[in-house]
C-alpha cells in the first residue's frame, strides 16, 4: 500500500480576474522508504500541492481530488482537528527558509518541545530528553546549552537542523521537505541534504524532496516527477530521467544547465518547447 | 594587445563596529588584502559563501565604497573616492546590477524612468534623446517599446533583470559588476539570462565581474576565477587551472560540495546506497 496516493489533485485560487489553476491533475504516490523528488520552476505548483496534503493553504484555495490518502486514511473527509492530529506527526514539513520558519519570540527548545506536548503527551522531564536526544541526531554541537538559544543566535544551517529536528520529533511516516536548501551555501547544502537522507533512511521514513534544483535530485532521489505550469510532465526513476528524459520539457530543463553547455550558448527552455497556452491569463512565470 | 580596465592592488576593507554599553568597539576585516586583473572583454568570477567578503569587494569595486587601503585602477586610472570623491565620467565607466530584482526597482518608477534616470543624472541629454535611448536599450536586453510605461510590479523576475542589466548599460559602461545576477532566477531563465550577458559583452567588448556562489554558472562564464575565504583570496587563476587543479583545500571542499547532475554520479551514488 502506498504511503500517500493522490489522484486527479487540482488546486485553484480565488482571484479578482477569476480562478486560477495552481494544479491541474496531479497523481502521485509515494512508497514507504522512498525518496521522490518533485522538480519545477517557481510557478509549476510542486509546493501549493504538498501543502494541499497538508492542508495548509488559504481559505482562497479550492482543493479537489478524486483521492487523497495518507496510509489508508482519506485525508479528505477527515475533519481540521483529526487532520491537525496527523499533520505534524505522522507527516511533517520543513520549509525554504529557515530562518523565517522558526517563531522569533520563543528559544528553539520550547518550539521542539511543543510538538512533544502537542502530539506525543510527554511530561516535561521525557521532553527536555527527547529534545537533547533529537538535537543530537541532527548534528547540533551542545544540545543542553542550544536548547535556550533564540532562533537569531543561530546560523541559516543550524536553524535548517533545528527544523528538521522538530519535523522528525514524532517519528514521521513521511517527511516533506520544501526547498530545504535553496536558502544555504553549497557547502552547508551538502550537509542538510545528508542529514535529511541518513535520517531517511535510518528511520524509514518515506521523503518528498521539493526542488528546483537538477543537482539536488541526482544526489537525493529514487523517482522522480517534473511539474510544470500544474501539470505532470514526466515521472521516472532517477537515473532514466538523466540518461533518457522521455519529456521535452525535461530534455530542455536538463539541457538548460550550465555544466551541459556545448559550445558559447546555453539551449534555453523556450528553445526547445513549444509553450502551451496557459489556462488563464497571467500564469506564467 | 589586451588592455586592463581593472586593477586592483591589496585591497582591504575594515569595518569598525562601534561598541554598545557593555562591549569594546571591535574591528571586522572583511577583506584582507586582495589583488586582481581584469582585461578588456574578459570575466572575472567571484566565488565564496556568505560572509567571505565578495559582495563587499563588488562595493569597492564599484566605487560605493571606499577600500580601507590598497590600490584601485580602472582604465589605468588611480581612483579613491575617500580622497577624490567621485566624479561623474568615473560613475559612467562602472556599473553594477544586483542580485534581488524585486528589490532593485524602484516599485513606483515606470521603467523608460528607471532607464532614464542615470542618463538625467550623469549627462545633460535633453528628455527627447534620453528616450530614445532607452527604447533601444529595451530592445537590446530582448523587451519591446511597449514596456516602456510600465511599472516593475508588471514584470517576471527574468525580465526585471533585464531591466536592472539595461539600466547598468545605460551609460555606457566599461566594467559592469555583476552581484549574484542569476541566482535568484529559475533554471531556464538562467540559462536566458546568461545568454544575454554573453551577447552583450560579445557586442559592446564589456568586462565583468560576476559574483557567484554557483560553481557551474561560474565554469560556464568566466575566464579567470577568484575564490574567497573569510576575506582572503585562497585561489586565483584562469578557469582551467581552477576547475582541474584546486590547490587550496576550501576549493576542494566547494568543489566536492557542489551537486553533480550526471549519470555517471547517479549510478555511483545508487550503487553505494545498494550496497549499504
Amino acid at each position: 500500500m502506498p504511503l500517500l496516493e493522490i489522484k486527479n489533485l487540482t488546486v485553484s485560487f480565488d482571484t479578482a480576474a477569476g480562478p486560477f489553476m495552481a494544479v491541474q491533475g496531479i497523481d502521485l504516490s509515494i512508497e514507504p522508504r522512498e525518496v521522490l523528488a518533485i522538480v519545477g520552476e517557481s510557478g509549476s505548483g510542486k509546493s501549493v500541492s504538498m501543502l494541499a496534503v497538508m492542508g495548509l493553504l488559504p481559505n482562497t484555495a479550492t482543493v479537489k481530488a478524486d483521492r487523497m490518502a495518507f496510509d489508508g486514511v482519506d485525508l479528505l473527509k477527515l475533519s481540521p482537528s483529526e487532520r491537525r492530529k496527523i499533520v505534524g506527526k505522522d507527516i511533517s514539513m520543513i520549509f525554504q527558509e529557515p530562518i523565517a520558519s522558526l517563531n522569533p519570540c520563543f528559544t528553539v527548545g520550547f518550539q521542539i518541545e511543543e510538538v512533544l506536548r502537542f502530539h506525543m503527551g510527554m511530561d516535561r522531564a521525557q521532553r527536555r530528553a527527547r529534545a537533547i536526544e533529537l538535537m543530537k541526531l541532527v548534528g547540533i554541537a551542545d544540545p543542553e546549552d542550544r536548547l535556550s538559544s533564540f532562533p537569531h543566535q543561530m546560523s541559516g544551517g543550524q536553524c535548517q537542523r533545528v527544523m528538521i529536528a522538530i519535523a522528525i520529533a514524532c517519528n514521521p511516516k513521511l517527511l516533506i521537505a520544501d526547498e530545504p536548501t535553496t536558502a544555504l551555501d553549497v557547502t552547508i547544502q551538502k550537509q542538510i541534504l545528508d542529514l535529511l537522507v541518513s535520517l531517511q533512511a535510518k528511520y524509514g521514513m518515506g521523503l518528498i524532496m521539493i526542488t528546483h534544483n537538477m543537482g539536488v535530485v541526482a544526489e537525493t532521489a529514487d523517482r522522480v516527477i517534473v511539474q510544470y505550469k500544474g501539470r505532470k510532465m514526466e515521472e521516472a526513476d532517477v537515473l532514466s530521467l538523466f540518461e533518457q528524459p522521455k519529456s521535452n520539457y525535461t530534455r530542455a530543463l536538463l539541457s538548460a544547465l550550465p555544466e551541459n553547455a556545448v559550445g558559447d550558448r546555453l539551449p534555453t527552455v523556450s528553445d526547445m518547447l513549444f509553450e502551451p497556452a496557459p489556462s488563464v491569463a497571467g500564469a506564467s512565470a | 594587445m589586451s588592455t586592463t580596465v581593472l586593477e586592483g592592488k591589496n585591497i582591504v576593507r575594515d569595518y569598525h563596529i562601534g561598541g554598545g554599553l557593555f562591549t569594546g568597539p571591535r574591528t571586522v576585516h572583511a577583506v584582507k588584502g586582495v589583488s586582481f586583473t581584469v582585461d578588456k572583454g574578459k570575466t572575472l568570477a567571484i566565488v565564496g559563501e556568505s560572509g567571505c567578503g565578495k559582495s563587499t569587494l563588488a562595493r569597492i569595486i564599484t566605487l560605493i565604497d571606499p577600500a580601507t587601503s590598497g590600490e584601485l585602477f580602472i582604465d589605468g586610472n588611480k581612483v579613491d573616492i575617500a580622497k577624490g570623491g567621485l566624479t561623474r565620467e568615473m560613475r559612467r565607466k562602472v556599473q553594477i546590477v544586483f542580485q534581488n530584482p524585486y528589490g532593485s526597482l524602484n516599485p513606483r518608477q515606470k521603467i523608460g524612468d528607471v532607464l532614464g534616470e542615470p542618463l538625467l543624472i550623469n549627462t545633460d541629454k535633453p528628455a527627447a534623446e534620453r528616450r530614445d535611448l532607452a527604447m533601444k536599450m529595451l530592445k537590446k536586453v530582448g523587451l519591446g517599446h511597449e514596456h516602456y510605461n510600465r511599472y516593475p510590479h508588471m514584470f517576471s523576475g527574468g525580465q526585471r533583470q533585464r531591466i536592472a542589466i539595461a539600466r547598468a548599460l545605460m551609460l555606457n559602461p566599461s566594467l559592469l559588476v555583476l552581484d549574484e545576477p542569476v541566482s535568484a532566477l529559475d533554471l531556464s531563465v538562467q540559462a536566458q539570462v546568461l545568454n544575454l550577458l554573453a551577447d552583450l559583452q560579445d557586442e559592446f567588448q564589456l568586462t565583468y565581474v560576476f559574483i557567484s556562489h554557483d560553481l557551474s554558472v561560474v565554469r560556464y562564464i568566466a575566464d579567470d576565477v577568484m575564490v574567497m575565504y573569510f576575506g582572503e583570496a585562497v585561489e586565483y587563476g584562469s578557469r582551467d587551472e581552477v576547475f582541474s587543479d584546486p590547490k587550496h583545500s576550501y576549493t576542494r571542499t566547494l568543489f566536492a560540495a557542489t551537486p553533480r547532475a550526471d549519470v555517471a554520479s547517479i549510478k555511483a551514488r545508487l550503487a553505494k546506497k545498494k550496497a549499504a
